[in-house]
Order: structure tokens, then C-alpha cells, then sequence
């Protein structure tokens, strides 16, 4: 029951972080950062099994492993950017935390870009010629 | 994991004293050094948070990024 201690060391956090936001609010972000970091890195272990999972998959059906690779990455990039504009928009910078999740969608995209040039050009090797 | 729960404890156990001490400095009249304490709480807290966050992103780079 993981779930169980997780659960509590957000309550704890939360706790602690509204005792020392009183005093000093500096503190307070740092602490918010860090349950964040930990409660992140605790539960991003766990993950392993899923993409094991996946590659097996993906092996087992002959699909080319560039494209689970891309799709990792962006799975790995969107998790980045969401993190980092959570901890951002906490510390009440909305703009710096809109930007940052910019970013994240603009390198998404890039990264879609070598499967969507395959998909177009899937399509239309399957039109008729002259069509 | 090298870094456990009571990181969380002792960031707050180190704001609240820093706290304490501003609060205490100030009183005595000596503004300059507990704004200097003040900093050098922060970064302490600082380079606990940023090292947990290197852990983190290097993590995250071998599960998703293959690096």
C-alpha cells in the first residue's frame, strides 16, 4: 500500500509547508519542490515495468523500435514540462509556467515530426498514381 | 534511493530555525547578519532540492530517453 504513504507524506508536506510559509515564504517553495521531487522520483521507478512491457510488445509485432523510442520521449518530455511548470506555477509564476509548457508541446511536436512524415507518406503511397 | 523522508523534515526543521534566528538577529539589532543567515539557509535547502531534482531528471533520462 504505497499509495497509503504517499498520501501521507503529502499531508505531512503540506503541513509543514503551511508552518513555514508564516515565517519565510522561500522555505516554503523549496519544501513544496522537494516533496514534489520525491514523491516523483518514489513512484517514476515503477514505470519500468510498464515500458518493459511495451518493448516486449513492441518487438513481439515487428514494429520498428524508432518509433516506441519517439514515444517515450515524449512521454519523458511531457513529464518534464508538466513537473517543472507545476513547481513554477506554485511558486505563483503563471506566465514563466505557461512558457515552459510552450516548450514542452513545440519539442513534442518536433519530435512527432519524423512519424508524421511516415503517415503522410504512407498515405500516399496508397493513392492511386495520376490521382 | 540515497536521499529518504526526513530530507522533508529537516528542510522544514532548517526554515523554522532559520526563522527563529532571523527573528532573534533582528531583535538584537543586527539586521546584516540575519539576512546573511537568511541566504545561507537557502542555499543549503537550495542544494538539497537541486540534487534530488539531478536524480530525478538522470532518472527520467534513462526510463524515457534512452541516454
Amino acid at each position: 500500500m504505497e499509495i497509503i504513504q504517499i498520501v501521507g507524506l503529502g499531508l505531512i508536506a503540506t503541513v509543514l509547508i503551511l508552518v513555514v510559509r508564516e515565517q519565510k515564504p522561500m522555505f516554503a517553495f523549496l519544501l513544496a519542490a522537494f516533496t514534489g521531487l520525491f514523491i516523483f522520483l518514489y513512484i517514476i521507478g515503477r514505470i519500468d515495468t510498464v515500458i518493459s512491457m511495451l518493448e516486449q510488445l513492441a518487438e513481439q509485432t515487428g514494429i520498428p523500435s524508432i518509433y516506441l523510442k519517439t514515444i517515450l520521449k515524449i512521454i519523458g518530455i511531457a513529464y518534464i514540462a508538466e513537473f517543472g511548470a507545476q513547481i513554477v506555477r506554485d511558486a505563483g509564476q503563471e506566465g514563466v509556467a505557461s512558457k515552459i509548457e510552450f516548450a514542452g508541446k513545440v519539442l513534442i511536436l518536433v519530435m512527432a515530426v519524423p512519424i508524421i512524415h511516415v503517415i503522410v507518406e504512407t498515405v500516399l503511397g496508397l493513392m492511386p498514381p495520376g490521382g | 534511493m540515497d536521499i529518504d523522508v526526513s530530507a522533508i523534515f529537516q528542510i522544514a526543521g532548517i526554515g523554522i530555525i532559520i526563522a527563529m534566528i532571523h527573528t532573534l538577529l533582528k531583535q538584537m539589532g543586527k539586521e546584516e547578519v540575519a539576512h546573511w543567515v537568511t541566504v545561507i539557509g537557502f542555499v543549503v535547502v537550495l542544494f538539497m532540492v537541486v540534487r534530488l531534482l539531478n536524480d530525478l531528471f538522470q532518472e527520467i533520462k534513462t526510463i524515457f530517453l534512452f541516454q
